[in-house]
């Protein structure tokens, strides 16, 4: 056998296992498993989808989508866990609405409702909860969401760090939308909505673990405002939408790389990073690409609709910096490439530790 | 950023490649090794061995203080995390490097008070504001990070936190690439020097590698530029059949080092007779404890640890990779026995080690995308 012979074999080897589905097989929960990256991924493809089965679940996009009387209805669940509960720029109920609503828009759905489930500590001072009520009203009101429903639980002292909010939502696919997690083809442009790694940013910040101060807010915003304008501007050419959360725009690339097996390019001098975010994560030795965002949505689009996407999203608050940052490719299926600033070129792989847990 | 950006510019970065190309005999193949893991992890963000010209292959060296750390000391760390009232801090890349059964971040999980610090000093910090809590840092890398922990036990000291104590892990860079160059069946032509160390113990304990063992090394900086400035001198030498030390890290290494940080290492730790390398085995004199005079901070006499040593499967052939004698896909238990998920060896065990990097991006590893 020759040199080469073997090395296509170990290849293969390696090729074989990866391409078998995941199992979970982990003796015990880590943090990792929380994370939005390799370990999350075990989790829910090894354990939970296999569980509940179901071609909607198997899709596996930020909201499911059930059939009901006639109409199609997007639905989803999220949970918040952040610490701390007010940080520079949002707090946990202002997350508690956005994430959720956002997760519907991804799905190509007008946000309708949510329902809000609370469970409070023993201890937790009612200032604090009376304000981040407030701050669930006032950020449904924006978002135009109604809260219809919900129920509260109290646990005891020690068992749930203040609070921990979790909100479900529905509503009405948008007729316009055709998008799905599968949908991307080789020549769609990545397009990120504004300046990545500002929610995780600060955060980080806002524990004070680090001895750094820097002017920096969460970019937690409702995104349907985006997406209205992106489907009218664009329509059916709008192929895939995330919402780039835990794991940052490197996981949501991964991600969809393996869901519809493409590969894709990103150009990493044409990615916005502001200067703040970019120092801080340089002297953290953190990729901005991994960092989380609440209130940023990576759109791929067919290639002849980006400029009209890109002046779309453009008028709307918050995404004034939409920038086109690579594209998708067929070969090889299921891996993302960055063309460095430096101009090398590398693999960005999913990730496998967390930077930085409970952020959201 | 001001003093970061003028050492990524990608103009100039092509212009070097250029040289490099020129320099490049094209019927030699060269085999350079960075010493160091921040140089392995500098190549790897920018894409740097992929402005090099196929006959300039870059070997991972043995500098990724983590990768080097063997079973039984994560065993040793976790016993100790486990103690009633411990808290056990250490930098956060430690926490999933595998012991022989569990890593710190399982132990974590079993309901161990294990922290992650940026700082030996931020774990003194906590000890301070946890009197009645033992506060354990895990202490590991080389010259580089050794004087951090050096001057915090000194502080421990003379501030008298009596609930503050340190695994030493701190090993030298120098007795295992003594033991590399040893081997014969080397297939190294030269080596990016490992600068920060430099910046601590000087450029003179590398004259050895020119001197007996006759391949040239150039002190390095971190950036994109620095190490494709390095490698140029690499080739430099090698085609004018020099062979000196080099310091392309001028602007930080000074000849003689940080005499200041030597002094202060010399103070609070001694020599250990020999030390275990993941992947490379025992190596003599190449690991520190801590002094006699500060035994009192010294968590391995505080506290029982199980102290055995789990040796690295036979099959392993790490220190086959990183001599550069054979590829990653040639050892026996790669991809098998040894996968990420579950490393054997210090080239699985970091995601930028090069059995890791091989066996995540595989074939692409090598073609790439067409950008």
């Amino acid at each position: 056998m020759t040199v080469t012979d073997r090395e296509e074999r170990v290849l293969q080897i390696i090729e074989t296992a990866r391409a078998k589905k995941a199992r979970f097989r982990d003796k015990q929960i880590t943090l990792a498993h929380g994370a939005g990256g390799k370990a999350t991924q075990t989790l829910i493809e090894g354990l939970l989808v296999p569980a509940f089965g179901g071609e909607t679940l198997a899709a596996m996009g930020d909201a499911g989508t059930v059939e009901i009387a006639g109409a199609s209805v997007a639905m989803t669940s999220d949970s918040f866990v952040v610490s701390p509960l007010r940080f520079p720029g949002g707090s946990i109920g202002e997350l508690a609405v956005n994430g959720t609503a956002n997760d519907l828009a991804m799905a190509g759905a007008r946000p309708r409702a949510l329902t809000v489930s609370m469970i409070l500590e023993e201890g937790l001072d009612a200032s604090v909860l009376r304000d981040e009520v407030q701050a669930i009203a006032d950020t449904a009101r924006t978002a135009g969401v109604e809260i219809v429903g919900g129920d509260t639980k109290v646990v005891q002292r020690g068992l749930a760090d203040g609070m921990y909010l979790c909100t479900t939502g529905i509503g009405a696919i948008d007729p316009r939308a055709q998008l799905s997690t599968g949908g991307i083809r080789p020549g769609d442009q990545i397009i990120v909505s504004g300046p990545i790694g500002e929610h995780g940013t600060a955060i980080m910040l806002a524990r004070n673990q680090f001895d750094l101060d820097a002017e920096v807010e969460s970019d937690t915003r409702c995104l349907w405002p985006a997406v209205d304008l992106l489907l009218d501007a664009v329509g059916a050419q709008l192929h895939c939408l995330r919402d780039a959360t835990r794991g940052g725009v490197a996981s949501v690339l991964n991600e969809l790389a393996r869901a519809s097996g493409v590969s894709m390019v990103v150009r990493e001098a044409d990615v916005p990073v502001s200067p703040v975010v970019g120092a801080a994560a340089e002297l953290l030795g953190i990729d901005p690409m991994y960092i989380a965002n609440e209130g940023r949505l990576v759109a791929f689009v067919a290639p002849e609709a980006t400029e009209a996407a890109l002046a779309a999203l453009r008028t709307v608050p918050g995404s004034e910096h939409a920038a086109a940052i690579g594209e998708a490719r067929a070969e090889p299926p299921g891996m993302v490439m960055v063309q460095t600033a430096f101009g090398g070129r590398r693999v960005m792989d999913q990730l496998v530790g967390d930077p930085l847990p409970r952020i959201c | 950023m001001k003093y970061v950006d003028e050492y990524r510019d990608a103009q100039l970065g092509q212009a070097l490649a250029t040289q490099i190309a020129a320099a490049a005999q094209p019927d030699r193949h060269y085999k350079v090794m960075e010493v160091c893991g921040g140089h392995t992890h500098s190549i790897y963000k920018y894409g740097i061995d992929d402005l090099l010209p196929g006959n300039v292959e870059l070997v991972h060296g043995p500098g990724c203080p983590v990768c080097v750390i063997p079973m039984g000391r994560v065993d040793d760390g976790i016993a100790i995390a486990h103690q009633p009232g411990v808290i056990f801090t250490c930098f956060g890349d430690m926490l999933r490097v595998p012991g022989s059964e569990h890593t710190l971040l399982d132990a974590k999980a079993q309901g161990a008070d294990v922290r992650m610090v940026y700082s030996p000093l931020d774990a003194l910090r906590i000890a301070r504001e946890n009197p009645d809590r033992e506060v354990v840092f895990f202490a590991i890398g080389f010259e580089t990070t050794a004087p951090s922990t050096a001057l915090t036990l000194k502080r421990a000291k003379a501030e008298g936190i009596a609930n503050f104590t340190c695994v030493c892990n701190h090993v030298t860079i120098v007795p295992p690439l003594r033991a590399l160059l040893e081997s014969p069946d080397l297939r190294l032509d030269g080596f990016i020097g490992p600068g920060h160390v430099c910046t601590v113990v000087g450029a003179r304990p590398f004259q050895f590698i020119p001197a007996d063992y006759g391949r040239p090394i150039v002190i390095s900086g971190f950036e994109p530029l620095d190490i494709l400035q390095s490698i140029l001198m690499i080739l430099q030498q090698l085609g004018a059949e020099r062979c000196e030390v080099e310091n392309q890290y001028k602007r930080v290494v000074p000849e003689e080092g940080n005499l200041r940080a030597l002094e202060v290492m010399s103070e609070v730790f001694a020599l250990r007779p020999h030390f275990e390398w993941r992947g490379l085995g025992f190596i003599s004199q190449s690991a520190l404890r801590l002094s006699d005079a500060y035994a009192e901070f010294d968590a391995e006499q505080r506290f029982p640890t199980p102290n055995v040593r789990v040796a690295d499967p036979k099959a392993c052939q790490c220190g086959e990779v990183l001599k550069g004698v054979i590829k990653p896909w040639e050892c026996k238990v790669f991809g098998t026995a040894c996968t990420p998920e579950h490393a054997i060896g210090t080239c699985m065990v970091s995601p930028e080690g090069a059995c890791a990097a091989y066996y995540n991006f595989g074939r692409y590893a090598r073609e790439r995308a067409a950008v």
